[in-house]
């Protein structure tokens, strides 16, 4: 999406009660921000690191760019970890915080922050490998294939289709491919959650269960008011998503996974009472498929019509 | 038997041996050496199986049959016996090297032989049938004895038990006179009575079998008390037959593993005396291995069950399934798909069938991601000529199968009233019908090949669990159980194992194709949206099936319910029928 078309989509969200041009670029600024942390680091990784020192990278990188808070705190994992397995035994939420394991050759990892600048929301999923395309090839193809589900998420919540009806297109594309929905061990099994700009400075740079304070705090009073309104700001598979996406800012984020290797993205998407839009396509993934598309890689098989 | 056979004598030391040459002498030669109590005809059905493409050579080994020898022990050393295999060589193939295949103590013989230093110019290759090298087998017996693990000292008396006979045949006298007066005419019955097999009694039979005795007492204990060193360059294919009772496939496996470098061990379905029970087998078995690359250069690539045989250093890191063929119909989705991955990660080739080619392509590109091969077919199981059409050209494309995978079925839901025709008739030829045909055809394919193999036929929880809404679907589960249940009984005989698999509610797409009989089409979607999530949320994979049924195969288990819902309606429906029928009666549909 050229930059002009954005500033006209701009104009069409700030006529509605969605976010003001103004902070949509806010959060587009703090989006890119947690990019450029994820492209940054990643690229500066080296085999031996463990997903704590990368972590910790992550936040140094972020508080250095004058991020004052987080949404959640920076994540990282390598290898089987990226699919959210665990060799010992069953995941459990404890298994989302980074810890020792050190990253190889040829391995996969997952960087997800969330910075949180003046407010304005961001949160991100980059997946990478270490080494280089072709090293990894389970990777590749699961890199590749991700990229349907921006298009298919998109057409459908443009279509008007509810939150629920879209998690389960994302399912069955999931099958189709033959790769394990992974986002359904999230907590809630969460494909996404609406962001949108907190105001408060309690409880700033306070976490609990690696979420910022302020974050639970927005989130269960979110529950709790949209809830009455019949909505929830968590989009799931259940009856809780049987409805269109509230208008606003939803931070998206599919996660697959085919044996010991997982794949995401996690972006902001921009929903109007009519329309929907990913906030910025100036992003590392999808430069990556625009770069495939040109190099006319053949159309994957097994993608629906 | 082909008219081309030509008789010859070939002097030795101490002998004069019968040899018989079959076939066109510009061919390669391929030599057979008999065993004990055996003449040279214990080959004449392998030999009327190759003639058309060897140059065969046959011989009555020294004091035996029409062959001449000493008539004390010193003239039937491994050594001489040994010079005698070079010698009929040189005879018949003067100018180059020959394919050595030996029975028994045939293969003893040949052991001997092809474990001498300068072997590699007199043969291209070696086909072992129940016969270690002597040495071979004193050093595997004492390794054993020195690491005496429990499982190394069972494999040891195992096969110390089998040798029974070699004690006997170091006893004074006895033996031998037996042999004399009246065990040459009890013989062949002894044999058809222990072994099935036929033998045609050799009019010398009562001198060979006490002859032979001194074969033994002439190698038997200085081998064992002096074993040595004998390693071989010469590419070795042992066939173990499974049901040998005098040559444990441990020993006949394990022993040659130090002394040779390429080693390829293949079980074949049959007792003592394959050659003479089995010869279009064994011949085949001799065929493959002669005609491949391992033992004639610019040859073809080995066939699959070849380098699956091949004993590789580090055997451990091998994966499980390595050069395996599993076939799988209904592969494109759901427990298909998953067991085809599961097979590949175990390092197996998958032939791909499914009624949708992109989703077959989509399978064979995931296989490919694990570094396996995979064969995409689009196939209606239902039909079968499409089955015949389809089991025929994976054998010309990939091989016999050695696992069959049964997969492929439809859901159908719904009062039996409602259920026409039609739909009995589609869910029947999916479900049933399309078990049969893959049964028929690769199971052919298996017994045909002899080294047996395992099908597996999914049934469903529902074939012991009645539901009034699902008479269709359970009928055709039921029989599928039935017929699996049969099968695995028929098939044992050909070391085929059959199981059948009894999954409860696994989260696939067949809740989203489930036909719900007697709905409008907009209540169908909806009772396939709810069943959909319901079974979603029981939160049981495929992939959890596929280990099942990989655990399956490796144990070769009869009946495997898959999931607490499909053990739990199997306990029910033993325990407690009643219980069952009123279970039966209640509609989740509804």
């Amino acid at each position: 999406m050229s930059a002009g078309h954005s500033a006209l989509t701009l104009d069409a969200v700030s006529n509605k009660t969605g976010p003001t041009p103004e902070a949509l670029q806010r959060h587009r600024d703090a989006q890119a921000l947690a990019y450029r942390c994820a492209e940054t680091v990643g690229a500066g990784l080296e085999a031996g690191v463990t997903e704590r020192e990368v972590a910790r990278r992550m936040r140094g990188f972020l508080r250095e760019n004058g991020v004052e808070d987080f949404f959640h705190i920076p994540f990282a994992w390598f290898g089987e970890r990226t699919a959210f397995r665990s060799l010992k035994g069953p995941w459990t939420p404890l298994h989302f915080f980074p810890t020792n394991k050190r990253l190889k050759e040829g391995m996969s990892y997952v960087l997800d922050c969330s910075p949180v600048v003046d407010g304005y929301v961001s949160d991100i999923g980059y997946a990478g490998v270490l080494g280089k395309p072709g090293d990894n090839r389970i990777f590749d193809a699961l890199m590749r294939d991700l990229a349907q589900y921006r298009t298919l998420i998109l057409d459908r919540i443009k279509a008007g289709d509810t939150l629920s009806e879209v998690y389960a297109a994302v399912d069955v594309l999931i099958a189709q491919q033959g790769y394990e929905s992974r986002h359904k061990v999230y907590p809630g099994s969460v494909i996404g959650h609406q962001v949108g700009r907190m105001t408060q400075r309690r409880n700033m740079g306070r976490y609990a269960f690696g979420f910022g304070l302020r974050t639970l705090e927005t989130l269960g009073r979110e529950i709790v008011t949209e809830g009455i309104k019949g909505r929830s700001p968590l989009w799931a598979g259940g009856r809780a998503s049987r409805h269109a996406p509230t208008p606003g800012l939803w931070a998206v984020e599919p996660h697959i996974g085919f044996r010991n290797v997982g794949v995401k993205f996690e972006e902001l998407l921009v929903v109007t009472e009519d329309d929907a839009f990913w906030l910025d396509d100036d992003l590392p993934h999808v430069r990556r498929w625009q770069e495939q598309a040109r190099t006319a890689e053949p159309v994957l098989e097994g993608a629906p019509s | 038997m082909t008219q081309d056979v030509r008789t010859l004598a070939v002097t030795v030391e101490g002998g004069k041996l019968s040899v018989r040459t079959y076939g066109d002498p510009s061919k390669p030669t391929v030599l057979l050496v008999h065993g004990y109590p055996d003449t040279q005809a214990v080959w004449d059905g392998v030999v009327s199986e190759l003639v058309d493409d060897f140059h065969v050579v046959t011989y009555d080994t020294r004091g035996i049959g029409a062959s001449k020898g000493p008539l004390f022990k010193h003239g039937y050393t491994l050594e001489l016996l040994a010079d005698d295999l070079y010698a009929v060589a040189d005879v018949v193939a003067p100018d180059r090297p020959v394919h050595l295949v030996g029975h028994d103590w045939g293969s003893i013989q040949a052991w001997e032989a092809v474990t001498r230093a300068d072997s590699a110019e007199r043969f291209l290759s070696y086909t072992s049938i129940s016969g270690p090298c002597l040495d071979h087998a004193a050093l595997w017996t004492r390794a054993g004895m020195r690491k005496p693990t429990p499982k190394a000292a069972a494999r040891s008396l195992k096969q110390a038990l089998a040798s029974w006979y070699i004690v006997v045949f170091h006893l004074p006298v006895g033996p031998r006179v037996a042999w004399r007066l009246g065990l040459a005419k009890q013989w062949p019955r002894i044999i058809r009575a222990i072994e099935g097999t036929r033998l045609d009694p050799s009019p010398t039979l009562h001198r060979d079998g006490s002859r032979g005795v001194l074969y033994y007492r002439a190698n038997m204990l200085p081998k064992m008390r002096h074993p040595e060193e004998r390693p071989t360059t010469v590419p070795v294919q042992v066939l173990t037959p499974t049901g040998d009772r005098f040559v444990t496939p441990a020993l006949a496996a394990q022993a040659p593993a130090p002394w040779t470098e390429r080693l390829y061990v293949r079980k074949v379905h049959g007792g003592h005396w394959i050659v003479v029970k089995k010869p279009a087998l064994i011949a085949e078995r001799i065929r493959e291995f002669v005609q491949s690359s391992i033992a004639t250069p610019g040859g073809p690539e080995p066939v699959r069950s070849l380098l699956r045989a091949e004993a590789k250093q580090g055997t451990k890191d091998r994966p499980e399934f390595e050069d395996k063929l599993v076939v799988i119909t209904g592969a494109g989705s759901g427990i298909g798909r998953a067991t085809a991955l599961a097979f590949a990660e175990k390092g197996a080739d998958i032939v791909v069938a499914d009624i949708d080619a992109v989703a077959a392509a989509r399978t064979v590109e995931l296989v490919e991601l694990l570094g396996a091969r995979g064969y995409p077919y689009t196939v209606d199981v239902s039909s079968g000529e499409a089955m015949e059409a389809f089991a025929n050209d994976v054998k010309a494309t990939a091989g016999v199968p050695d696992i069959v995978v049964n997969n492929a079925g439809i859901g159908m839901s719904g009062s039996f009233l409602a259920t026409e025709v039609k739909d009995w008739e589609k869910i029947l030829g999916v479900n049933v019908w399309g078990v049969i045909h893959g049964a028929r055809c690769f199971g052919e394919m298996m017994r045909e090949r002899g080294e047996g193999g395992h099908i597996v036929n999914l049934a469903s929880a529902a074939a012991y669990t009645p539901s009034r809404t699902l008479s269709a679907y359970s009928t055709s589960k039921a029989a599928v159980l039935m017929l699996s249940e049969c099968l695995r009984a028929e098939f044992a005989r050909y070391g085929i194992g059959v199981s059948a698999i009894c999954p409860g509610f696994i989260a696939t797409n067949i809740t989203r194709t489930t036909k719900f009989v007697g709905q409008s089409a907009e209540q169908q979607e909806r009772t396939r949206q709810r069943i959909t999530g319901l079974y979603r949320r029981r939160n049981f994979g495929p992939d959890k099936v596929a280990e099942r049924i990989v655990d399956a195969v490796r144990r070769d288990k009869p009946v495997v319910p898959v999931a607490l819902e499909a053990k739990a309606g199997k306990a029910i429906s033993r325990l407690s029928p009643a219980l069952a029928r009123r279970m039966a009666k209640i509609d989740p549909t509804g």
